[in-house]
């Protein structure tokens, strides 16, 4: 029973440890991250969902298509690669140290053979000295020796970068820190975005999902410039922003610019230039018919208007000139929606230059008066991106941790020598865990040039 | 003279490099192989200081900015860094004949970015006014440009891999007696790699930290960033495949050109065919 049982978590347990699980799950990884990339993630748009039938739709949204990099099939597949690194490293982890901490410091026979290089020579004279001498430029040329003696035979070993074969599981761990990163930022931190129009302050702001988050602060958004350039693409989206503590602005946040690539960051939240708009008022004149009874009427562009018969009206669009439009036609105009108290919405135009036209709109939407469209106040609002995020430190780290182990693992290695000297003949031999074609020929230099420098000595 | 000129002139240069190369390889003529690796670094030199020149033209206009900034550029760059990894790689390890696998794919990037690409010189948009602009294309396209050469290096192994399963004769003789061994093959197949691989992997970090100072996010699952993390997986399988038994050899050398096919994708496929946050990098 037991030993069924040790069997099957043995099973598990190199399921778990085997390098083909990791090339199954990073080849799976990249095929399927594909479908996110062809189908729309987050909320779907209109046209997107026109083009596929509702079956489909359906189908896609209960295999989690529109947001599958959050889906759990997903999530588990990168758990999974996690568990994967993870058992490969404490699988190999016991074996790679030992070689570093207790390295073998005598070259037996059976060592010499299984030796990548290897060169003997023969030499004349006193093996204490020559081992002092060896042990000398080994230390000048290599790395200094530790020297050992077996039976009046001294052995000398001397290693490079033993650590280098750490840094594959340095870069394994920099993967579970980015990870960790990323865990840390979406428990605690938000993103979010918020409207703030020129002179305007604001203290809370809309995450992605529609959710209200209160700051504990609020951000004043003093003005909003667009540069162009001559050919008319924009160059510069600029916010000059103010930081208010319980409605006194914060020193060294006082008029802050803030332009894209170049974000403001007030206790820990960052506020990243991302739109704009228009967010000043309309101007409508109302009249009966008769041209009569004349009002003039605001509409703020995020809310609506009450006309004096108790309809509200809402501003669907606006533009400053009609002729690209239409033709014959220039000038501004709006496009409006009107709810009566009682009865249908209704859509009309209320033009600038054309109050014959805004006539027959009225007739036509047998309303019994007459919208005029007067233009607008230039008030821009500035469309922020807010930010917080407290594990991206973390992830940089991780980042930071995987280049400097990649570049460790790629292009350094662990090279040890080994040095016999008994009477009358001196073996070495040589290996290195990477690059051997490198390090063979750094062998041959340094057998060569000991070979010389006990051979001098001696005469 | 106008780097336009000098673009052009590169372009020939790099066909006249791949023919030399090509006579290399059937004539066995040591001098074309020199001719071809000279003409390659002379195609350099010229696209370097062309490279220079559109970027002091570019002040010129008073809007100066590194020509990294729009496809005809990138293209350009592309097919700068292929040589250059090219020409590393020749200088350390001298196999001639790699480069008439190489040339083409720099050939073919600057005869398309000449005929087929608006070479305007435009402004900066707000959101690529960034000095990471810089570092994350220069990464980026020197990683592309190493697995480039690696699939180079693959398309070669694998020739020279089923001639050789064919019989002994056809590897003796002839064209593919040019090639260096298959295991030589496969060892530079892993070292253009390991060029390629640190080097997407900082393309990645870099456009994550840049991503984070423009938008708050530095990583948000854009078709870009998501097939530049396909590559990465790709190759990640490909230097995990290289400790494990039965994959190496002809499977590495499949791995490392659907590899590069995958980053050409992530590189053209995503910026025209797909939409999303790099949509500067697809406007003609």
């Amino acid at each position: 029973m037991t030993s069924k049982q040790n069997d099957f978590t043995l099973k598990l347990w190199n399921f778990f440890c085997s390098l083909k699980l990791t090339l199954f799950l990073l080849i799976s990884l990249a095929v399927i991250s594909i479908i996110g990339t062809v189908v729309p993630q987050g909320i779907p748009p209109v046209e997107y969902l026109e083009q596929i039938s509702p079956v489909k739709q359906k189908l896609y949204e209960n295999l989690g298509l529109f947001d599958m990099y959050h889906s759990w099939w997903f999530v588990l597949m990168l758990s999974l690669l996690t568990l994967n690194l993870i058992c490969c490293s404490i699988k190999r982890l016991p074996y790679i140290w030992k070689i570093i901490r207790n390295p073998v410091l005598v070259l037996d026979r059976a060592l010499e053979h299984s030796m990548a290089v290897k060169k003997s020579f023969k030499v004349y004279g006193n093996p204490a000295d020559m081992r002092d001498k060896a042990a000398a430029f080994l230390k000048a040329e290599f790395a200094e020796p530790v020297v050992t003696e077996v039976d009046g035979v001294w052995h000398l070993f001397a290693q490079k970068h033993p650590w280098s074969r750490l840094s594959v599981y340095f870069v394994h761990l920099s993967v579970i820190v980015i990870f960790a990163g990323a865990i840390i930022g979406s428990l605690f931190g938000f993103k979010g975005f918020v409207n703030i129009s020129e002179g305007d302050s604001a203290s809370k702001i809309t995450t992605q999902s529609g959710k209200e988050i209160e700051l504990g602060f609020s951000v004043r958004c003093d003005q909003f410039t667009l540069t162009n350039y001559p050919t008319g693409a924009p160059k510069e989206f600029k916010s000059i922003l103010t930081v208010l503590e319980n409605g006194k602005p914060v020193q060294d946040y006082l008029h802050a610019r803030v332009i894209v690539n170049e974000p403001l960051t007030y206790k820990g939240v960052t506020f990243y230039q991302a739109s704009y708009g228009n967010g000043g008022n309309y101007f409508f004149r109302y009249a009966d018919l008769e041209g009569k009874n004349i009002k003039e009427i605001s509409v703020p562009a995020d809310s609506e208007a009450t006309l004096p018969d108790g309809s509200t009206m809402h501003l669907l669009e606006a533009v400053p000139d009609l002729s690209p439009y239409e033709k014959e036609l220039s000038g501004p105009a709006a496009r409006l929606e009107i709810h009566p108290p009682s009865g249908p919405a209704k859509i009309i135009i209320a033009y600038g230059n054309y109050p014959e036209l805004n006539l027959r709109e009225a007739r036509d939407a047998k309303n019994d008066y007459v919208i005029h469209y007067r233009g607008i106040e230039e008030k821009l609002y500035t469309g922020l991106q807010v930010a917080k995020d407290p594990g991206v430190w973390v992830v940089w780290a991780g980042c930071l941790m995987m280049v400097a182990g990649i570049y460790v693992a790629f292009f350094m290695s662990h090279r040890r020598v080994w040095v016999r000297i008994e009477k009358g003949s001196v073996t070495m031999g040589g290996n290195s865990n990477k690059n051997q074609g490198a390090f063979s020929q750094k062998f041959d230099f340094l057998a060569e040039s000991l070979e010389k420098e006990i051979s001098r000595e001696k005469k | 003279m106008t780097s336009s000129i000098l673009f052009n002139i590169t372009t020939f240069i790099y066909l006249g490099s791949m023919f030399l190369f090509f006579i290399f390889m059937f004539s066995k003529t040591k001098i074309s192989g020199s001719a071809g690796i000279a003409a390659a670094a002379a195609g350099l030199i010229v696209q370097s200081a062309a490279i220079i020149l559109r970027w002091k033209e570019s002040y010129d206009m008073g809007f100066g900015h590194a020509p990294l900034s729009n496809l005809y550029e990138s293209v350009v760059f592309f097919a700068w860094t292929i040589v250059l990894i090219y020409i590393y790689l020749d200088f350390r390890y001298r196999y001639r004949v790699i480069g008439a696998f190489v040339m083409p794919f720099a050939l073919l990037a600057m005869a398309w970015a000449q005929l087929g690409l608006n070479d305007g010189i435009q402004p900066l948009v707000p959101a690529l006014q960034s000095d990471w602009l810089l570092y994350h294309v220069i990464t980026c396209f020197l990683g592309y440009a190493a697995f480039a050469v690696a699939c180079g290096i693959s398309i070669m192994y694998l020739i020279k891999a089923s001639s050789e399963a064919e019989g002994e004769k056809g590897a003796g003789s002839g064209l593919l007696s040019m090639f260096p061994p298959v295991r030589v093959l496969d060892d530079l197949n892993y070292r253009a790699i390991m060029i390629g691989f640190p080097l997407l992997t900082l393309g990645i970090i870099t456009g994550a930290v840049w991503a984070n100072y423009a938008w708050g996010t530095y990583w948000s699952w854009d078709p870009k960033e998501t097939w530049s993390l396909i590559v990465w997986f790709i190759y990640a399988a490909f230097l995990h495949a290289r400790i494990t038994k039965g994959w190496v050899g002809k499977r590495a050398a499949w791995l490392s050109i659907i590899g590069f096919a995958a980053t050409i994708f992530c590189y053209l496929g995503v910026n025209l065919l797909l939409s999303g946050l790099h949509s500067y990098g697809g406007g003609k």
